[in-house]
């Protein structure tokens, strides 16, 4: 399993959103992209999970080029996505929602049990709203649950959009913990992030784009020491 | 919140009906359907409508208008996408029954197949390019269709153009039960089992796949896809499902009133129908059938204050809308209470 984007370009009408970028997210990692707002971070995962179509370019996944599946095919094939705003039915209650997750799946009646209890160890938050409408949750329980809803359908690559968006500091590091304990059980991960410190600390590995570019790729480790990565992302200069 | 305590016969009902057992449920069901049936004799009573026949204006406009409403709740209410071209869908139902029913030896039941049929036909073929459309883009096109549909007709020769088509034939009689001009007790009586068969696949429909799949769609579509849901199937499903009823209340129409002409198929159809679901509660099936009892019936109630019907109908639209914006018997709205974020956790 290697999901790879060679040379992607992506358009907004006639507004060329991603020029030309180039990913690799090998087997059990965590990859993270990082960039300002409007860097095109939003739009690649978009464009990996179908709800974008390409320009051109290709998404090799598991061998073959997937820029033709239709979006619901995708997550057949194992590529599932927690949308950036939490994107969850907001009038589904936590239950309905996770069962949204199997809603591909063949066997579901068997799987759903077992996947419940799993996304339940992830998140005991989940588990004590189950009847509670997604809309109700807070926003942090929300991020949860779309995360969970994602998980739900078994993925082999869980696209992340921005989890930590809107979200206080503690919930944001509960979630990133957890991310990295989705990681450890299997699943390769391809993070987006504006919080370029914790992503950087989770992902193995990091892309930063600007403006539609990826304009450097680097072990994530070595992008959080370096200078002008840290004045640009990180918020604190060279000399401190 | 505080308006839904005291005032919610939708969970009053659901609450009834959750705690009957199966034969209870059985003897609730069959004395409402026999009371409904009972509607055409009640002529006498206050129910009486002056001036319009009352076992009439049961049939067209009330039962009618409750099939339509019911058709396209499923398209507005269950799937989120706005149609303000149903009328197209109805006007395909009269057309096919008028023009079948005058040239072949075919009746109104034979006929009426062929009417959902070319009525779902229009429908895959308007859904395929339109429904990847969201919102008010949809809804423009939609209601381009109604009128292209109302055009043709009213241009071509076919259609005998703005002279319409008269002497379609009267549904065949069904053993003792005659159908009659001056008597439309059997013809209510078959409104009221198409009626039942629509909420009956809609019930079915809505717990299974296809309602789940609707719902998700309704709420976040790109979410949905997500999942897996092939949003678009579905949505030209839900589109299919809501022309089909409405080309049975044309075929139905048509044979009732024995002739049709392009005036009668207006964007107004469009938006009283839309009305009605709205009125009503969008999305609730009840709230539907009740909204569009009393869209139907209240103009021909009032008749007597002749041109000042009008305005009282729009009063009570306005002031209903005003005190309860969800319609009648709104559905369970469980979104309401959201929790904006989390910003102090």
């Amino acid at each position: 399993m290697r999901l790879e984007i060679r040379d992607l370009h992506v358009h907004y009408g006639k507004i060329e959103a991603i020029k030309g970028v180039s990913v690799v997210v090998n087997e059990g990692e965590i990859v993270t992209l990082i960039g300002a707002n409007g860097a095109g971070k939003t739009t690649t995962l978009k464009t990996i999970s179908g709800l974008r179509k390409v320009s051109s370019g290709a998404i090799i996944f598991d061998g073959q080029d997937i820029s033709k599946v239709p979006a619901h095919e995708r997550v057949d094939l194992g590529i599932s996505q927690a949308p950036e705003g939490r994107g969850i039915f907001p009038g589904m209650t936590v239950l309905e929602n996770l069962e949204m997750g199997k809603f591909h799946r063949k066997n579901r009646r068997q799987e759903m049990a077992e996947d419940l209890d799993k996304i339940y160890e992830l998140f005991p938050r989940l588990k004590e709203r189950t009847s509670q409408a997604g809309g109700t949750l807070s926003g942090g329980e929300q991020q949860m649950l779309a995360i969970g809803r994602a998980l739900m359908a078994r993925p082999k690559v869980l696209l992340l959009d921005e989890p930590s968006m809107g979200l206080a500091p503690q919930m944001i590091a509960n979630i990133f913990r957890i991310i990295t304990e989705i990681n450890k059980q299997g699943v390769t991960i391809l993070l987006v992030e504006q919080n370029a410190q914790q992503a950087l600390q989770r992902a193995h590995r990091a892309y930063i784009l600007e403006t539609g570019n990826v304009v450097k790729e680097a072990k994530a480790s070595d992008l959080l020491n370096d200078p002008a990565v840290r004045e640009a992302y990180l918020g604190t200069g060279a000399h401190q | 919140m505080k308006i839904r305590n005291y005032w919610n016969l939708r969970d009053l009902g659901a609450s009834v009906w959750e705690k009957a057992n199966r034969p209870k449920r059985v003897v609730i069901a069959t004395s409402s359907i026999f009371l409904v049936g009972l509607l055409p004799f009640a002529g006498a009573s206050f129910l009486a409508t002056p001036i319009a026949a009352y076992d009439a204006v049961l049939v067209y406009p009330v039962g009618v208008f409750i099939l339509m409403a019911l058709g396209l709740n499923i398209v507005v209410g269950k799937s989120g996408m706005l149609d303000l071209g149903y009328v197209a869908f109805f006007a395909i139902g009269a057309y096919t029954m008028a023009l079948m029913g005058t040239h072949t030896g075919l009746n109104t039941w034979e006929i009426m197949p062929f009417g959902i049929g070319f009525a779902m036909l229009a429908g895959v073929l308007l859904g395929l390019p339109t429904l990847r459309l969201r919102g008010d883009y949809l809804a423009i096109v939609t209601l381009g269709f109604g009128e292209i549909v109302r055009l043709v007709v009213l241009n071509s020769t076919w259609s005998k153009g703005p002279n319409g088509i008269a002497n379609i034939p009267m549904p065949p009689d069904i053993g003792p039960f005659k159908f009659k001009l001056e008597d439309q007790k059997v013809f209510f009586w078959v409104v009221v089992i198409m009626i039942l068969l629509v909420i009956w696949m809609i019930r079915r429909l809505s717990i299974r796949r296809p309602g789940r799949a609707w719902e998700a769609i309704r709420q976040d579509e790109d979410a949905a896809e997500l999942m897996g849901v092939a949003t678009l199937k579905y949505k030209i499903w839900s589109f299919t499902l809501g022309a089909a009823v409405g080309g049975a209340a044309g075929v139905l129409y048509a044979s009732k009133n024995l002739f049709i002409a392009p005036e009668m198929f207006t964007l107004n159809v469009s938006i009283l129908i839309l009305s009605c679901v709205v009125f009503g509660g969008i999305g609730n099936i009840w709230g539907v059938v009740v909204g569009a009892t009393i869209l139907g019936y209240l103009p021909d109630r009032i008749r007597f204050i002749s041109d000042a019907r009008l305005l009282v109908f729009g009063a009570v639209l306005v002031v209903v809308m005003n005190f309860r914006p969800d319609g009648l018997l709104p559905r369970k709205k469980r979104e309401k209470a959201i929790v904006k974020s989390e910003v102090n956790a």
